[in-house]
């Protein structure tokens, strides 16, 4: 039982930040259409951009606001100088996409240098809460409570507020949305600087516990595809039930059969593929 | 009058030529270097050339009497590349010889290509077993370690002298885990000790959680092989998870090494590990060595760094015995492999017939002194060969220590 509580606990943690990073990729194929290759870039931007913040002040939350900060507006200038240039055509998007991938990796190296690094724990939250027999550490669950929180701002800006409503409009039909008087480009613009934003915020978020170093921006993306795709390509509760499913069979699957890790990750991808290739919440 | 200008002209640069080709072999003498300079690995390749470069320096790149010049390769950290990069320096640049990878993959890929252009090669970090044993290659010269090595003396020491009796393992999954772990319980159970647990995780892992909840609370010490990025990760996990007060800690020397340990936290404290190499090797001559490098780098060196200053000590040593004439590739190959260079900052060293170092391990507990994390050593175990205490002839018979090596009990 403990075993199952602590397991859980941990898919959970897996899933958490597996949202944080899910949820910016898969607003932005909402709107424009494009598999954003350089979303884990952005994590990794993330880790580095705060780790210089707190070298400097000491303060996780700082270097939380200003990752996200710095890298929403990198991803609005992305968008708006780069790819919004190829307008709706998916592919010559994505292949540059992929080139910004690389060159942020090189850029990151050349001014941080490729030394692995770990942000700090925010001051309460390093030790460890024990209910009976079960230890967990505090930070892990300070992050669950974070990522819930985001997931349920972001709902209720898209379900709640006027942005959202356009937001759904554009993502429905992008034509009649413009001719409604949206400026479908300056909220792709937008989406995507959040979605950078997020992911930025999730690198943080994982700093105290995954770090940064180089090559993490190609050891996360997998999984938040995986995510993406499972949920449903666009969906927001796609991209919630996506990375709980994901988080916990990632998470069992390694503790059950460590050999069969890949494949009990991409099995479920496999699965859903074949029998509702939208994913679980996405629409054709 | 023109013309004859033009002849003499013609004739001054015809003898120009001549000339400076009959002394070509009086030229710089050409090394061909070859570390992942970019991507994931780039920083561990950088602290190998780092290494190798105050090297030269000291010396002027100078050796025999004649310049040196180093040619350095970006191999990527991809085996293909590492030969491509090869294959270039080889035969474009004409190089005397090479030194340099980082991987086992890329050591690998590497060796028959040596071995069919016949071109001497010092291997300074590649660990992997077999590369000095069951398929040797005659052309490399390994100035670093087998995975194994420091592990046998090891194991019989967390036996003899820290007196734990049961141990549990978790190591990444592949060659450099397995025979650094299948070294370790080899000794560790002759002893009469037992391995209750084994746990292999994959490369990429990243959070260690799930191995973390089922890892046996009832060992005397746990036993981790990480490096990098992941001996940064488990160590934090490792604490995250209640473990540090519980279970005692050691591993291989790669999981608390200098390229790592000034980016841990108290976490690391009290962590004991084997390796050749220490940065805080109390020693003049290692004393020296990273005080140099810390002027040139800011930076601890890290076995890495320290590494390929100890091979490329083996070049020089080897162009200084041949007076300069590295032109003779067989008579490069032995003045190599016989060379006993002195004042290595890991202390004495010498190679066995089958191109391996012989040398110290040193126990060594993470500790802080002076506001920084160190490895203190607490041991020197003198003189390991990569056969341990058993006949070469005899260990070689066995197989390569696997995944599958002797299962927990």
């Amino acid at each position: 039982m403990t075993y199952l509580i602590t397991q859980s606990l941990n898919g959970l943690f897996s899933a958490a930040l597996l949202f944080l990073i899910a949820s910016g990729l898969t607003l932005a194929f909402g709107v424009m259409k494009i598999v954003n290759i350089a979303h884990g870039s952005f994590y990794m931007l993330g880790v580095y951009v705060a780790y210089t913040v707190i070298q400097r002040t000491g303060s996780l939350l700082l270097g939380a606001v200003v990752a996200l900060v710095v890298v929403a507006a990198v991803g609005f200038l992305v968008q708006r100088v780069f790819l919004r240039r190829f307008g709706a055509d998916p592919l010559p998007q994505m292949m540059m996409t992929m080139g910004f991938a690389l060159l942020f990796r090189d850029l990151t190296l050349m001014i941080w240098g490729g030394d692995p690094f770990t942000l700090p724990y925010p001051g309460l939250l390093r030790g460890s809460m024990e209910v009976g027999e079960v230890v967990f550490p505090s930070y892990r669950l300070f992050v669950i409570a974070v990522a819930a929180l985001v997931g349920a701002a972001l709902w209720v800006v898209n379900d709640r507020t006027l942005i959202g409503a356009r937001l759904r409009a554009a993502v429905d039909d992008p034509e009649m949305a413009s001719a409604m008087g949206i400026n479908v480009a300056r909220l792709s613009g937008l989406v995507f600087a959040v979605g950078a934003g997020l992911a930025a915020f999730g690198g943080v978020m994982g700093g105290p516990i995954l770090g940064g170093y180089a090559g993490i921006d190609f050891d996360l993306l997998p999984l938040a595809f995986v995510v993406v795709i499972v949920g449903g390509m666009g969906s927001l509760k796609g991209a919630v039930v996506g990375s709980i499913v994901v988080g916990m069979v990632d998470n069992f699957g390694k503790a059950l059969v460590p050999e069969l890790s890949y494949f009990t990750l991409f099995a479920p991808m496999i699965l859903v593929l074949a029998l509702k290739p939208t994913g679980l919440y996405g629409r054709a | 009058m023109t013309r004859l200008r033009c002849v003499v002209l013609f004739v001054t640069v015809l003898l120009a030529a001549v000339l400076l080709r009959a002394q070509a072999p009086d030229g710089p003498i050409r090394i061909g270097f070859i570390v992942p300079l970019s991507g994931a690995f780039a920083q561990n390749g950088r602290d190998i050339l780092n290494g190798f470069l105050l090297l030269l320096d000291e010396a002027g790149y100078r050796a025999g009497g004649r310049q040196i010049q180093l040619i350095v390769e970006d191999d990527e950290a991809i085996p293909a590349v590492t030969l491509t990069k090869a294959r270039k320096l080889v035969e474009a640049d004409r190089v005397h010889l090479m030194a340099g990878t980082l991987l086992a993959s890329s050591g690998y890929a590497l060796a028959p290509y040596v071995e069919a252009q016949q071109i001497p090669m010092v291997y300074p970090v590649v660990s992997s077993d077999d590369l000095t044993q069951r398929r040797r290659s005659k052309w490399i010269i390994r100035t670093g370690w087998t995975s194994s090595q420091p592990n046998h003396a090891f194991g019989e020491y967390v036996y003899r002298t820290l007196g734990y009796r049961t141990v549990a393992t978790i190591a990444l999954d592949y060659a450099f885990g397995w025979e650094s772990v299948g070294g370790f319980q080899r000794t560790f159970e002759a002893e009469g000790g037992r391995i209750v647990q084994k746990m292999w995780t994959p490369v990429s892992a990243h959070d260690f959680a799930p191995y973390l909840a089922q890892i046996s609370r009832d060992v005397d010490a746990v036993y981790s092989l990480f490096l990098g990025r992941t001996a940064l990760q488990f160590m934090r996990q490792y604490r995250e998870y209640g473990l540090k007060d519980r279970v005692p800690l050691i591993g291989s020397g790669t999981s608390t090494d200098e390229h790592v340990l000034p980016f841990m936290g108290d976490e690391a404290i009290g962590v004991v590990t084997a390796l050749q190499y220490s940065a805080a090797l109390d020693t003049p001559e290692n004393r020296r060595f990273t005080a140099a490098y810390r002027k040139r780098y800011n930076k601890l060196a890290s076995y890495y760094a320290e590494s390929m200053y100890t091979g490329g000590k083996w070049v020089l040593a080897a162009i200084e015995a041949l007076g300069g004439r590295v032109e003779d590739r067989v008579k490069l190959l032995e003045a190599l492999r016989s060379a006993r260079p002195t004042g290595l900052p890991r202390g004495p060293v010498e190679l066995d017939q089958y191109g391996n170092p012989i040398q110290n391990i040193y126990v060594r507990r993470v500790e802080r002194v002076g506001g920084e994390l160190q490895n203190t050593v607490i041991a020197t175990l003198p003189r390991v060969s990569q056969f341990w205490k058993w006949n070469p002839a005899e260990y070689l018979r066995q197989p390569l220590y696997s995944r599958r090596f002797v299962p927990a009990s």
